[in-house]
């Protein structure tokens, strides 16, 4: 059905959807995150959601502490060895569909304190994350435009075919494996199933590691 | 001493009851009311706390290692992220231990600059610290609403100077890194003007309120000499009647130009530290007037100094000052290359919290939350 | 706060005790006193107690690590060259050993005056690494002392409860010492610069096999 035909309608009164953007619709705009704030991001996540750039007109409108009720995990601030098996083990009890915000550099890979014995290179290395958010912190503005960059990338999953999210496939995992405290490091220091699902498109680029000769890196 | 009396408690809060009368339960790491990654790992009797033992470290960055392989000036921006709430007075301090450890002098208009952008922050942060607070006791976050929105004017007036909302940047050896723009003097003055009548909303609405004198007196009771004894700085000190503020007491930069009193509390209670930071942020006010005012104009950094290829004579140096939370310090030792040999922050908050446990033996889970947010910490700064 | 007057004070004060000043070379001028572990709690007991001084707030414990030390000089000596006695040039070296250290800053809540600056020193970097811990007479250093003890390995004598404050009990290494090496795990960088160019090439190394 073209849009012509469906403004058409609608303005007689006549409302056309189909079950998917309907299903969709609905599930963007009541996401609720996690309150999940770890270190400086999380000020900027709490200034995001006061009066002056509310996010609760989005549908976040409740942050929900108990990640059995929560959506959305935005994961604000540095994750550090010690603190990535919590994080995991949050992710693996909130219920499908659930969506990750990695927000700040610390989060993405790191960010200003990559060299540390202690510092997690990126909550990315355990959990699939949907949407990063770059900065440090990133402006609240930025964190709303990462909520709808999210909104976006909800109103376009579909609920059939091979291109239909994790959760609805039926053998894809939705709970991942905790790491553990090693003597040195955690154990094992990365998900290596899920970075190559993740990375091995990545991989096959010119321009990244392994397969670039050149002196360069 | 304090683990037979505990022994004691549970001896005979336990006698009839049976070993299974103890729970020992985790508060945190991932807690809606722990500010940040903290954990408490509690032994309960019922409702009332038996034991109690602060874990944390789930934010521990190594802060420390990597400045020992940084330039001095690469620092900086690091001590943004300590106390993550206010920057500038963390970039102040290490400021003034490395001018202390090189002998650096700072011109004056500088030190105004530093006055007021302190001051600043410790409106903002108090004004914060008191929003959570209520949203502890179940406000739902109503006052934080009020904090946050004159947090942002004051964060507008950061942002026009330094470039940044929280992670500022701004000081540096031998003065400021930028001067004033046209026109912040009056936006300044402008902010100024209108906190007042937010402290008298915010008063009217909360100091006499059934509800916060009900929660709040009496509870979390600090001694003086408890204080003095576990390292207690700032407000909470302060709440607990000792005269020690550090601005005061060092008159480090040109603070002893400027006529503020210091607020002291009487029982040490829950109360006495809200008083105490309401009181704080109106003589913070007073000082700010007076340094708007008085601001000369002139250079804002030391000509000597150089910035880049910085490297001071091998020695040491501690440099503290009165940040928000408390004393803030800075120990550096130089082997008179371009970056530290050591590099320690002195955090107040962990030394804070040294007396938690002392505060919420026998007192409800309720009770202990409010105590632990009277005590200010931010994360950043306990795991550096 | 005259140091040489505070020294003689205490070696007075407290039986047997040797006190050793270091000098500031900094125009700071915090200069410093190294005490013995015997005495250690004796005269930080002294110090918080008496009169005049009353230091009741230790205000800030760190840690340091100083690593073992070669210095080399050139020595003109005479020596047999060839059957003939000439002036040689020799290169000795000197090996002082490394030791840890906590240095502490104390201050007077009462007099308002400070800091003196007092240090306790290990014998060795390997297994002599106990000193007293001053727990017993400033609280403030409780937290402190266990971070010392985590990151850089300084057994604390007599502390109530020594154990690992920031990293996980499990972990075995001390992060904070000059030679801790970090575990390898070196993630792609689009722009690596010293010591991570090595890194990069040894990840590259084990991707291929």
């Amino acid at each position: 059905m073209d849009a012509e035909l469906k403004n058409e309608l609608s303005r007689q009164g006549i409302f056309t959807t189909t079950l998917e953007e309907l299903y969709n619709w609905g599930r963007k705009s009541s996401v609720w995150p996690l309150t999940f704030g770890l270190a400086c991001c999380a000020i900027e996540m709490i200034a995001t959601t006061m009066a002056r750039y509310d996010l609760a007109r989005f549908g976040a409108e409740v942050f929900r502490p108990s990640p059995r009720q929560a959506d959305l995990m935005i994961v604000a601030g540095t994750v550090t060895k010690k603190m990535a098996p919590q994080v995991v083990r949050l992710y693996n009890q909130m219920p499908e569909p659930k969506y990750v915000i990695a927000m700040g550099a610390c989060a993405i890979s790191g960010g200003p304190f990559k060299q540390g014995y202690n510092v997690l290179k990126g909550i990315d290395r355990y959990i699939p994350v949907d949407v990063h958010i770059p900065g440090c912190p990133p402006r609240p503005e930025a964190l709303i435009d990462a909520f709808m960059t999210l909104q976006k990338k909800i109103a376009a999953q579909s609920l059939t075919g091979e291109e239909r999210p994790r959760y609805l496939h039926a053998d894809e995992p939705s709970e991942f494996p905790v790491p553990e405290y090693g003597a040195h490091d955690l154990e094992p220091p990365k998900n290596v199933k899920l970075w190559n699902i993740i990375y091995k498109t990545a991989a096959k680029e010119p321009s990244s590691a392994g397969e670039d000769g050149s002196g360069k890196d | 001493m304090m683990e037979a009396a505990i022994e004691e408690l549970t001896v005979r809060d336990a006698a009839g009851k049976g070993e299974d009368a103890l729970l020992e339960l985790s508060l945190g790491p991932h807690h809606p009311s722990t500010h940040g990654v903290f954990r408490m790992d509690v032994v309960l009797d019922g409702e009332r706390v038996m034991r109690l033992k602060p874990v944390f470290g789930y934010l521990h960055r190594n802060h420390e290692k990597i400045a020992e392989g940084a330039s001095y000036l690469a620092s900086m921006p690091y001590t943004d992220r300590l106390d993550y709430i206010g920057s500038l007075t963390n970039n102040w301090a290490y400021a003034l231990a490395v001018e202390k450890l090189a002998g650096i002098e700072v011109p004056e208009r500088a030190e105004y600059i530093r006055v007021i952008t302190a001051e600043l922050t410790r409106l903002q942060n108090h004004a914060s610290t008191i929003g959570f607070l209520t949203q502890e006791m179940g406000a739902s976050g109503s006052p934080l609403m009020y904090s946050f929105r004159e947090r942002e004017k004051i964060l507008d007036l950061f942002e026009a100077l330094t470039g940044s909302r929280m992670m500022c940047n701004y000081m540096r050896f031998g003065g400021c890194r930028v001067d004033l723009p046209v026109g912040w003097m009056d936006q300044a003055r402008k902010v100024v003007a209108e906190f007042p009548r937010f402290l008298d909303e915010f008063e009217r609405l909360l100091t006499g309120n059934e509800i916060l004198l009900a929660r709040t007196q009496g509870v979390g009771v600090l001694s003086g000499e408890l204080a003095i004894q576990g390292g207690v700085t700032g407000p909470i000190l302060r709440a607990s009647g000792v005269n020690y503020d550090i601005r005061k007491v060092d008159r480090y930069g040109i603070y002893e130009r400027f006529d503020f009193k210091v607020p002291l509390g009487e029982h040490g209670d829950v109360y006495d530290r809200y008083m105490v930071r309401v009181l704080e942020m109106r003589e913070s006010l007073k000082i700010l007037n007076q340094a708007l005012r008085d601001i000369p104009a002139g250079p804002i950094m030391d000509a000597k100094t150089k910035i880049r290829g910085f490297r001071p004579k091998a020695g040491e140096a501690y440099g503290r000052i009165e940040s928000a939370k408390g004393e803030l310090g800075f120990f550096l030792i130089s082997d008179g290359t371009g970056n530290p040999y050591r590099y320690r922050v002195r955090p107040p908050s962990l030394i804070n919290l040294t007396v938690l446990e002392d505060m919420c033996i026998g007192s409800s889970v309720a009770d202990t939350i409010v105590t632990f947010g009277t005590i200010d910490i931010v994360l950043g700064e306990v795991d550096r | 706060m005259d140091l040489e007057k505070i020294k003689s004070d205490i070696e007075e004060a407290v039986l047997d005790c040797r006190l050793q000043i270091v000098v500031n070379p900094s125009p700071s001028a915090q200069h410093s006193l190294v005490v013995a572990r015997e005495h250690a709690a004796a005269v930080a007991r002294y110090l918080r107690d008496d009169a005049e001084l009353r230091l009741d707030y230790c205000s800030n414990v760190s840690g340091v690590d100083w690593l073992d030390t070669e210095t080399s000089e050139k020595v003109k000596t005479k020596k047999l060259v060839d059957g003939v006695e000439q002036e040689v040039e020799e290169v000795r070296k000197t090996r002082t050993p490394g030791y840890l250290e906590a240095v502490y800053h104390l201050y007077s809540m009462e007099k308002k005056h400070g800091p003196l600056v007092l240090r306790q020193r290990t014998e060795n970097r390997g297994d002599g690494v106990t000193v007293a811990s001053l727990t017993p007479v400033w609280r403030s250093a409780e937290f402190q002392e266990r971070e010392i003890f985590d990151l850089y390995g300084i057994v604390f004598e007599g502390h109530p409860d020594l154990r690992r404050i920031l990293m996980w009990d499990g972990f075995e290494d001390h992060p904070m010492r000059k030679d801790y090496v970090e575990p390898n795990d070196y993630e792609y960088e689009p722009t690596p610069h010293d010591a991570v160019i090595a890194k990069a090439a040894q990840a590259r190394e084990t991707e291929r096999r």
